[in-house]
């Protein structure tokens, strides 16, 4: 054999070996590993092998579906063929079986490779169809955010609220490594005017794109939607935890696609409140109680007016007064 | 499938090859000889690859560490004066368009040619026993328009593109506008680009007509469909993919150029058009085009592993018909690129469901490939190392192609370097570890010399290390969020991009260790041998001599019976 038979087949029957094993080994210890690095929430962790911590129930799913049920299928499904293969490397080689068989059919195994593997998808499906409902059905939102993309920068709008053109920018001292070590922020994911949300509540979230396509997603609260030029379009989440989470554009969007991050912070609603009122905004409180106001200022009216029919008419008033306001669902809550 | 051709005189064709071998401007610039231009199309294929090898070693390079360190004022790379790195606007935008060309030139100008004009060329009329293709000068022009197709996507890069006048286009391969329309790249920089898609295209089309016609009237007698070699079968569906996609591409570019140029305003929503429209017209075209890149390549796994094997291909039928499944639903699986874009619940449903039926098919092919071997008296040499690693490599990009087509998961790994990780996978170790596995597998009926062994044993070795060490750890950055497409990145991305770009370097060690094989065996030319494979291969093309003569079977071979199956 030598030299030149060296990398033709002994090399190989061992090599194949060899790598069997380091799957096997890598399989078992990766968790390990994995284990091993404390992840911060809300953004990437270095020499992590797994998702990011999760910042919502949604996530969790995904995660769930992934870790429990994708992963381990995937996995196996690798180290059989794995495994048949180094076998048939072991057992089928010129040496150890040097009069090959000369079938060629087996009808029973056909059948089985076949149906075997659309039951495993029918039963990836089922979960996979059930998550993508859960993400469809969006509970009724208690904040709608208006995130626009533009080159290269987010704007964000409360249309509710009456605060609109937040502008989200990489802060200079994020751009370079060392001023956003001193500063004790993130690399390129720290932004001067982050997104406020309220923590466990509903955010429905709309994006469109000022100029070209971007895209609008944070791992943590797995959602990504595309900010498209000429459409609405829409997703939810609900953060479960206080926090900072960080998100990078996601559709090639020129030259500073790498520097448009997003960042949104999660805060009491409390602090919710005082961020709305800071940017010019009205509360959802405050637009509930004027919607109260101007609904009895209304059936006032209605009365002085001298109607008949006073009660129905003040109560359709009201009705109407209520859904014209742009806190729909603040004031019916208020009611 | 193996077929067995009555005998027939070798001799006679070795006298008259020498006749009429035309002068060396006149063979290989005018040829219509089917050999000749598989040859064309096997050195602009690797040329076109190192070219596109030689981009994808910049971004590594500039993904090694966070921060600038290639794309900038000043680095090496500004040096060699290639590209526009005198600010920083230049600079990140000469990135972008080198991943935009990376990708096209692997797509269009490596893979395609490799497989559908190199071994393609070279073999299915061979293997189908016809003397050559049956539209020659239709096979000359589909070449050379590919060569200017790959010209002016050159010339593209050195022109200005972006709204300051940066030079190449830089939306990516998937041209979506507004980024490819004048709001993204006022410059011509796309135009040419859309003028080398056109003419690539045109070149592939006027290819497959040729090869659906030659297949389907130039079969020897008694070579029925059904007794077929898989290679030809999957040439066969491939070309049928190339004639069905291409016009609808070709019609989306159009359109884009008039967007760019005429005032329409197809995808602008200012004028009532849809940007989304174009995602859907090009990835009609764009998912069937991953399957274009692949299925050539099952063809030439399975004649490896049978002929190693010394064994008929297992199911030679299922794996004929699962390559045609797979054809088909591969053109009703395209909005699985699109979860993000705002589609209905419904839809997003349907395309979850027929994209995880390709997984069946796919299935059968591998677990066949297994059981062709299962029994058999296999011998280890460099194609079949080639064809075991694939068939692993692909498996492991397969699965992970399970994962994202459900569009739930996707939420989180659309635009990251998963989706980087699973297509280079079934493309980057698939595709090209096929490529591979067929060169060495063909390389002495070709070029009637032999190889190295030790060299290709030795670049297989370090190519299937490199490769896995740059695009494994990937799947890490995807799940971590690290979205593609990006020339710097958080400092939480670190370590596995390092690790990445390691397995780079030693992947281009491969690539070098490939040119010494190819070069050692032009100076020591060992003479090849009709048949160094011995019994268990039995398709046309070890019948002929190595290299075969310059016009084979002008005596037509006779196929009998095919026992095998």
């Amino acid at each position: 054999m030598g030299i030149k038979g060296l990398f033709g087949r002994g090399l190989f029957k061992a090599g194949s070996g060899a790598i069997a094993t380091l799957a096997l080994s890598a399989a078992m210890t990766a968790q390990a590993f994995a284990d091993d690095v404390k992840q911060t929430l809300g953004q990437p962790t270095d020499k992590a092998m797994g998702w990011q911590l999760a910042g919502s129930d949604l996530k969790e799913k995904t995660e769930w579906f992934y870790n429990d049920l994708l992963f381990p299928i995937i996995t196996i499904i690798c180290l059989v063929v794995l495994a048949l293969l180094v076998w048939v490397v072991i057992r089928y080689n010129k040496k150890s079986n040097p009069v090959p068989a000369k079938f060629s059919h087996n009808t029973l195994i056909e059948i089985l490779w076949t149906v075997v593997p659309v039951l495993i998808l029918v039963v990836i499906a089922i979960f996979s169809l059930g998550l993508l409902r859960d993400y469809n059905n969006m509970p009724k939102p208690d904040v709608v955010v208006k995130a626009t993309g533009n080159q290269w920068f987010w704007t964000y709008d409360f249309p509710e609220l009456g605060v609109t053109d937040v502008e989200s920018r990489l802060r200079e001292d994020a751009k370079d490594m060392k001023t956003a070590q001193k500063a004790g922020v993130p690399y390129l994911l720290e932004v001067d005017n982050p997104l406020v949300v309220p923590v466990n509540k509903v955010i429905h979230v709309q994006t469109t794109g000022a100029d070209v396509i971007h895209s609008f997603t944070i791992p943590a609260f797995g959602f990504k939607i595309d900010a498209i030029p000429g459409r609405l379009n829409n997703t939810w989440f609900k953060a479960k935890k206080i926090g900072t989470y960080y998100g990078q554009c996601s559709e090639l969007c020129g030259k500073d696609h790498a520097y448009m991050p997003i960042e949104i912070k999660v805060v009491s609603d409390a602090d919710f409140d005082a961020y709305i009122i800071a940017q010019g905004g009205k509360t959802r409180a405050m637009l509930a109680s004027e919607a109260v106001a101007s609904a009895a200022a209304a059936s006032a009216a209605a009365q002085s007016a001298e109607a008949p029919a006073s009660a129905a008419a003040s109560s359709s008033a009201a009705a109407t007064s209520a859904s014209a306001t742009p806190a729909g669902n603040g004031a019916a809550a208020a009611h | 499938m193996s077929s067995h051709a009555a005998s027939h005189d070798h001799a006679a064709h070795a006298h008259e090859d020498h006749e009429h071998k035309p002068g060396f401007f006149a063979r290989w610039v005018f040829t219509t000889n089917h050999k000749d231009i598989g040859t064309l199309y096997l050195i602009f294929a690797i040329f076109a690859g190192l070219i596109g090898g030689a981009f994808s070693g910049l971004i590594r390079w500039e993904l090694a560490e966070p921060g600038l360190q290639v794309f900038m004022k000043g680095s090496m790379l500004d040096q060699m004066g290639l590209f526009n790195l005198s600010n920083p606007d230049h600079a990140k935008h000469a990135y972008n368009s080198v991943v935009t060309a990376h990708a096209v030139i692997m797509i269009f100008f490596m893979v395609m040619p490799a497989t559908m004009g190199g071994f393609a060329n070279w073999f299915v009329p061979i293997m189908i026993g016809a003397p050559d293709m049956a539209f020659p000068r239709l096979n000359n022009i589909s070449f050379w328009m590919l060569v200017a197709a790959f010209v002016l996507l050159c010339i593209s890069i050195f022109t200005p593109s972006g709204p300051g006048g940066e030079h190449g286009f830089a939306g990516g391969w998937t041209m979506y506008p507004p980024m490819s329309s004048h709001t993204g790249s006022p410059g011509p920089a796309m135009d040419l680009v859309i003028l080398s898609f056109h003419l690539a295209g045109a070149s592939s089309i006027l290819g497959s007509i040729n090869f659906i016609t030659t297949i389907f009237n130039m079969r020897a007698p008694g070579m029925t469909l059904h007794r077929m070699p898989l290679f030809a079968w999957s040439v066969l569906v491939t070309a049928f993919l190339l004639l069905l996609s291409l016009p609808v591409l070709a019609g989306a570019i159009t359109m884009l150029l008039t967007d760019r140029n005429f005032g329409t305003a197809f995808f602008d929503p200012t004028g009532g058009g849809d940007p989304v429209m174009f995602q859907h017209l090009f990835w009609f075209f764009g998912h069937p085009e991953v399957y274009i890149l692949i299925l050539p390549g099952f063809g030439i796994i399975s004649h490896i592993v049978s002929t190693f094997s010394k064994k008929p291909v297992f199911g030679y039928l299922a794996m004929a018909y699962a390559m045609v499944a797979i054809g088909f639903v591969g053109f009703i699986v395209w909005a699985h690129h699109m979860y993000t874009v705002g589609l209905s619940f419904d839809l997003r449903a349907y395309f979850v469901l027929a994209t995880m039926v390709i997984a069946v098919p796919t299935g059968v092919k591998v677990f066949s490939w297994i059981a062709t071997m299962w029994g058999g008296s296999i011998s280890f040499t460099v194609p079949m190392q080639w064809a075991i690693g694939f068939i692993f490599l692909f498996t492991v990009g397969g699965v992970t192609g399970v994962v994202l087509s459900n569009a739930a998961v996707d939420y989180s790994l659309q635009d990251t370097y998963y989706v980087v990780a699973h297509f280079h996978y079934v493309l980057s170790l698939g595709a090209v570890f096929s490529i591979f596995a067929g060169f060495y597998y063909w390389f002495e009926k070709m070029f009637g010399v032999k190889y190295n062994k030790w060299l290709g044993g030795a670049h297989f070795w370090i190519m299937f290390i490199g490769v896995n060490l740059i695009f494994f750890p990937q799947h890490f950055l995807g799940l971590q969020g690290m979205p593609r497409r990006y020339i710097d990145y958080p400092v939480g991305f670190s370590y596995w991009n390092m690790i990445s770009s390691v397995g780079y370097a030693i992947t281009a060690v491969g690539v070098v260790v490939f040119l010494i094989m190819c070069l050692e065996a032009a100076i020591v030319r060992r003479k090849g041998e009709a048949n160094p494979w011995g019994e268990g291969a039995t398709t046309l093309e070890w019948t002929l001599s190595s290299p075969p003569p310059y016009h084979q079977f002008s005596e037509l071979p006779v196929i009998k019976e095919d026992d095998q199956h």
